[in-house]
């Protein structure tokens, strides 16, 4: 169900693409995370996986794109101008351990859909819709927090998908999930991907980067080292720590 | 839901409150008075009487002398009534009272273990039983608390020639606390101490300490009453205060303060000057 | 030991016979320590948790402070307050001494510090666990403080119980801007003073089964309203 933009702030809000981060540097007690990073998101509708070893800065790469984190030199904009709280709603971001809220299961969307500013009479419809889609109605009114992993993962990728976000980062959303899990995950954000969201996907999981991906993002100390279309990376990527990495040797 | 849940809490305590601030205010006056008179039961014997006849309601603030006398400085008591004639005159002579007043006397008595180490049971001579004390160093609970018996014991001391801020800490120990709680100290350290005889009268935790001393003429308590100074601080209510005055000092107050009886024993002895 | 029995015999004799003394003593006693509760909440919950969540200068300072006022003696507090209320002091004017009102000033002083210093702790730890996504679905501060003050409300009713405890138990403050004045000021604790002084053990004994019987009601009181509010564990 697509709410009418009229009703809502959702679509009254400006878009926030492209999501762009320019000549990014972030350091931490004297160790440089990101090294100058040009980075350019939600431009092509398939999904994009960003791949490395850890202490890559990927997931350091990814916060300062959402506005979580600040860099130290460099910039970022979404669709030309300063990240800002009132656009803060297109940006979905999912997190390695989902983040619940202590309250059911749908309150925990409504309370996102809350601060996007849906109407209050839209929300409950709308939250309930959201967990439907996903197979997850039955557990609507559980607390959120006595939820298997699984289950609070799903819950936290519907909650992110529910104010209709341009772009979502997803940084390692099922390195801790059985397989069923990550499964559901997987067609979530599939079924997301066909009707416009775009995708950024930080995986370990070489599987599921080849059935995900559209484009690779490979990163390495701080820097990006390529940025091909996923077919090319998987069968001959360009640098040779890229290629290591795929032959699961452990890169330097 | 929750912070209205709060609001609606707090408002109606902050009502409740208002409320009942409202309620108190029929006339009443606050007293400044000692602990001692206070646990004798004097005050919710007689003040009774007083409201009846006048309507006022005489509110009782007891602490140590000086904190009584202290607080009628600071405006805090429309009235002092304590049992140190020195202070007292200090305190109208520096113009913090109007007039001071006898109002009446009881005694202090001696109190210390059956068991007497010190050998004063009987005695009828204060200062002899004192020097006895402190010739075979036995335990004496002092108050410490520069009250009017604290002061009535050190004068005490004094004429029986005993130094006793040397021996503070060995068998003179000085509590710095009201009678009440001196007492029982004493009685849980087995040790002599002074005491008014209606506070005696009126304490429950004996053990098996008794009266030991008593009758002597040094041991002569007189209490004055006097109001706080309106010129010092206006807001002291004259009228009421000066009407407790008057009815203590009256016929009728003199009286009913004789007729206080603890154990079927009275306790004060009215001696105001007509 | 005499005196112990005795003061459970006691006890229940004045609460079987619902002496109007105790009510009114046990009633002034819950009326000023839950006035109290309610301004130190009102007061300490949000500055509490605007700390926990704020960065400034002279943070440190501050929480190192707030915590330190914690141990604030009762019977400092009751002088201080005695001396802005006296006659003599800049509050004469109100004469508010020697009342209830007083006592509930003088509690909510004393308390405040320990609402406002286990907020800020419950509310920082708990901004660990939700600040990035907090900050990712675009809450302002106010927004963020509003949200996890909701997410802590167990440990932050815990803190309100704590308040209380330390309001209903204490005597130095209320002792002194109170004066224990009888049928006015004079509550639970000032009159298990009052009758140790008078050498009356047992019956102060008696009266401190009660209020230990009282704190114990409370606080299973919210502990009941809070399972009734929980469907399950979390």
């Amino acid at each position: 169900m697509q709410y009418a933009p009229a009703q809502s702030k959702l679509g009254a809000a400006s878009s926030v693409l492209p999501v762009v981060g320019r000549s990014l540097t972030y350091k931490r007690d004297m160790r440089t995370i990101i090294d100058h990073v040009d980075a350019k998101f939600g431009c092509s509708r398939g999904v994009v996986a960003v791949l490395g070893p850890n202490g890559a800065g990927k997931s350091v790469m990814f916060r300062l794109l959402a506005g979580l984190l600040t860099p130290d030199c460099g910039s970022v904009t979404w669709a030309g101008l300063e990240p800002d709280r009132l656009r803060a709603h297109k940006i979905g971001f999912v997190f390695q351990r989902p983040v619940m809220l202590r309250r059911s299961a749908i309150a925990n969307i409504v309370y996102v859909l809350a601060a996007a500013g849906v109407p209050a009479k839209m929300r409950d419809e709308v939250a309930r819709h959201a967990l439907e889609q996903a197979r997850l109605l039955d557990i609507a009114k559980t607390p959120a927090r006595s939820l298997s992993g699984g289950e609070q993962q799903r819950l936290a990728l519907v909650r992110a998908l529910a104010t209709q976000p341009e772009l979502v980062f997803l940084d390692e959303p099922t390195s801790n999930l059985d397989p069923g899990s990550t499964a559901a995950i997987e067609c979530l954000v599939q079924r997301a991907r066909d009707a416009g969201t775009r995708f950024a996907l930080i995986t370990q999981d070489m599987g599921q980067a080849r059935r995900l991906a559209a484009e690779v993002i490979f990163m390495h100390r701080g820097r990006i080292l390529e940025c091909t279309p996923a077919e090319t990376f998987f069968c001959a990527p360009g640098t040779p720590e890229a290629a290591s990495y795929l032959e699961g040797k452990i890169v330097f | 839901m929750m912070r209205n849940a709060r609001v609606f809490f707090l408002a109606t305590m902050l009502l409740g409150m208002a409320v009942s601030q409202v309620r108190a205010e029929n006339a009443f006056i606050v007293l400044q008075s000692t602990t001692s008179t206070e646990n004798s039961g004097l005050f919710s014997y007689l003040l009774p009487l007083f409201t009846k006849k006048t309507g006022i309601e005489v509110r009782i603030v007891a602490v140590g002398t000086g904190q009584a006398i202290k607080n009628a400085m600071n405006g805090d008591g429309d009235v002092l009534l304590v049992h140190d004639t020195a202070a007292e005159q200090k305190f109208i002579s520096e113009g913090w009272g109007v007039e001071r007043h006898q109002l009446m006397y009881n005694d202090f008595v001696l109190v210390g273990p059956s068991r007497d180490p010190a050998r004063i049971a009987g005695g009828k001579d204060a200062i002899a039983a004192l020097e006895m004390i402190a010739h075979r160093k036995a335990p004496f609970a002092s108050r410490g608390d520069d009250s009017g018996t604290h002061k009535a014991e050190l004068r005490l001391w004094k004429e029986a020639g005993v130094d006793v801020k040397s021996e503070s800490g060995t068998w003179y120990r000085e509590l710095g606390q009201g009678m009440g709680a001196t007492l029982n100290t004493a009685i849980g350290m087995d040790a002599y101490a002074l005491v008014d005889r209606a506070t005696w009268s009126a304490f429950k935790n004996r053990a098996s300490h008794r009266v030991l001393v008593e009758g002597d003429r040094r041991l002569f308590n007189q209490y004055g009453i006097m109001l706080v100074n309106p010129a010092k601080h206006p807001r002291v209510k004259q009228r009421e205060g000066q009407a407790i005055i008057d009815w203590l000092l009256s016929r009728d107050g003199q009286n009913a303060l004789a007729s206080f009886k603890i154990a079927g024993e009275q306790q004060f002895f009215p001696n105001s000057q007509p | 030991m005499q005196d112990l029995t005795h003061a459970f015999t006691t006890a229940f004799q004045l609460i079987g016979s619902l002496d109007p003394v105790l009510i009114e003593i046990v009633g002034l006693s819950l009326k000023v320590s839950l006035t109290a509760v309610a301004i130190a909440g009102l007061i300490g919950l949000p500055t509490g948790a605007l700390i926990a969540v704020g960065r400034f200068r002279g943070r440190t300072a501050a929480i190192t402070f707030i915590n330190a006022l914690m141990g604030l003696p009762a019977v400092v507090v009751g002088l201080l307050v005695y001396m802005l209320l006296s006659n003599s002091g800049p509050l004469g004017a109100l004469q508010i001494l020697y009342t209830p009102t007083a006592m509930i000033i003088a509690q909510a002083i004393l308390i405040t510090p320990i609402v406002m210093a286990l907020t800020r702790q419950t509310i920082e730890d708990l901004k660990v666990e939700y600040d990035e996504q907090l900050r990712v679905l675009g809450r302002g501060a106010l927004q963020q403080t509003a949200t996890l003050i909701w997410e802590g409300r167990h440990s932050l009713l815990t803190a309100l119980l704590a308040g209380f405890g330390r309001a209903i138990a204490e005597v130095g403050a209320v002792l002194i801007v109170g004066g224990n004045i009888n049928h006015v000021t004079r509550t639970m604790t000032t009159a298990i003073a009052l009758e140790t002084s008078k050498g009356d053990l047992s019956l102060a004994l008696g009266l401190g089964i009660i209020l230990l019987t009282l704190a114990f009601v409370a606080n299973a009181i919210v502990m009941a309203a809070r399972a009734s509010s929980q469907p399950s564990y979390v």
